[in-house]
């Protein structure tokens, strides 16, 4: 069996796995990705985008709504959205 | 219990005083169908008469989601050796705990398997004892285990729940690192930790057979660093080193009573697994304490939590906040005090008995294993 890297482009559609959860931890007031043995800590923009990996939207459409929800230029967004999903999908805890 | 890595700490942003547990490692048995000779139980193993029923365990998992733990990690002994494995996934995940299942992978068949799932398994962690047959029967002590983990990984997979592959790597079986993580490969777990043996409990008695060379660590290290290359983004390697041979200690658990709590099968609550090893300190118990009550008031919990314990050169070190004075049963066991700097650190006054040892133990004569077995942890303890 040959498996290989996911990378991910415009057109991925990323989505979290089994496995991989995202939790409001109350008592520490912090959002986090709960994986395999891992804890991630989400920033606002790191949340706010990996809330949209739902296995839905691709990563171009992704980068749109956040563009326009935080009026901030789109391949600046785009750059972003990629660099962390391509990190997230390294550590395989998201599928595209 | 077939984990190796009390170093490996979740990622997360370093803070101060720790108000809360991160994990719970729930020890549920100490039956186990394996015999691996570095077991990280304690030698003197529970009996099953002696295990917490499953009201109480229930109430544990309560109570560690309440104190603000995030995941639990199930394990033993061999945790499905507990009929009652359903329920407790089921009240972790009703309580917001993501599961962990740490298994040898043997006694489930794909029934058991669908039913631990539906009940809202979220990860299986499981440990093979080499990348072959022989050698992992032989070191497990458990004839038809290897074929037995195959089919088991293949059933995890099939339903969809991560797996990752757990290798505990010593002396016997380094020369197969590789193709262990070929294997880890081929049965498409998403992490793989190699971790080499820690020499407490069980592996401390067999370490003269299981101590590795430090030629083979550092070939045992350009292998991991080669295939991180080579394998990134299909395989997250984690690698656990023998403090034997280094020149710093590792942040044991993350810190004495910083991230974890462990609760043996008879309900002992402990700062870590491997913590009975250090027979100066006594420890509460649930149900006869609150986990709260525990966590924040112990006297096992608060003797080496922080850094105002810490002796010199520690408590004037850079570091201390970074390996929070590494590991206390380690300093017990070497130096016969859990008061002293950990003999893995360059600057303890111990640091070279401890390279002697390595040195002398790696090169030991035999290649024979004492079994871990509740009868032989009876003679030990006795003798």
């Amino acid at each position: 069996m040959t498996v290989e890297r996911i990378e991910i482009t415009e057109t991925s559609v990323p989505a979290l796995p089994r496995g991989v959860k995202l939790r409001f931890d109350k008592q520490r007031d912090q959002w986090v990705l709960l994986a395999p043995e891992r804890l991630f800590v989400l920033d606002n923009i790191a949340l706010e985008i990996v809330k949209r990996c739902k296995g839905e939207a691709n990563i171009d459409a992704i980068a749109e709504d956040l563009a326009k929800n935080f009026s901030a230029p789109k391949d600046v967004v785009l750059k972003d959205v990629i660099a962390l999903l391509q990190d997230l999908s390294d550590k395989r805890i998201l599928t595209a | 219990m077939t984990s190796q890595s009390p170093a490996t700490a979740p990622d997360i942003k370093p803070g101060t005083a720790p108000a809360f547990p991160l994990a719970i490692l729930a020890e549920l048995t100490h039956r186990c169908p394996l015999q691996c000779p570095y077991c990280s139980n304690p030698v003197a193993l529970e009996a099953a008469s002696a295990e917490l029923d499953t009201q109480t365990w229930l109430k544990a998992i309560e109570e560690a989601a309440d104190l603000g733990a995030l995941q639990i990690h199930l394990s033993g002994g061999e945790p499905t050796s507990r009929k009652d494995l359903e329920l407790l996934i089921a009240k972790a995940n009703e309580v917001g705990l993501y599961s962990n299942l740490i298994t040898a992978g043997v006694l489930v068949g794909e029934d058991r398997l669908n039913s631990l799932s539906d009940a809202g398994l979220d990860h299986v962690q499981l440990s093979f004892q080499d990348s072959e047959a022989a050698g992992c029967d032989r070191i497990g002590g458990f004839k038809g285990g290897f074929e037995k983990k195959l089919a088991f990984a293949d059933s995890v997979n099939a339903l969809g729940i991560p797996l990752t592959v757990n290798m505990v790597v010593h002396r016997q079986n380094l020369g197969n690192l590789e193709s262990m993580l070929e294997l880890a490969v081929k049965l498409s777990a998403r992490r793989v930790e190699i971790a080499h043996v820690q020499y407490y409990g069980w592996a401390y008695v067999n370490r003269a057979a299981l101590m590795p060379t430090r030629e083979q660590l550092e070939r045992a290290t350009e292998i991991v660093e080669a295939a991180r290359e080579d394998l990134k983004g299909i395989l997250v390697i984690d690698y656990v080193v023998p403090d034997y041979y280094a020149q710093r200690p590792k942040s044991c658990m993350g810190g004495w009573g910083q991230q974890f709590l462990n609760i043996s099968p008879a309900g002992k609550v402990l700062p870590c697994h491997a913590a009975e090893s250090i027979t100066s300190l006594s420890f509460d118990r649930f149900p006869e304490k609150s986990l709260r009550e525990i966590w924040e008031s112990s006297e096992a919990f608060l003797k080496y939590r922080g850094t105002d314990w810490m002796p010199e050169p520690c408590r004037g070190c850079e570091r201390r906040e970074i390996d929070w004075g590494g590991c206390r049963c380690q300093a017990f066991a070497i130096t016969g005090s859990a008061d002293n700097v950990d003999p893995a650190c360059v600057l303890s006054p111990d640091h070279a008995l401890l390279q002697a040892l390595a040195e002398e133990d790696s090169h030991g004569q035999s290649d024979d294993f004492l079994y871990r077995t509740r009868r032989a942890g009876l003679e030990l303890e006795g003798a």
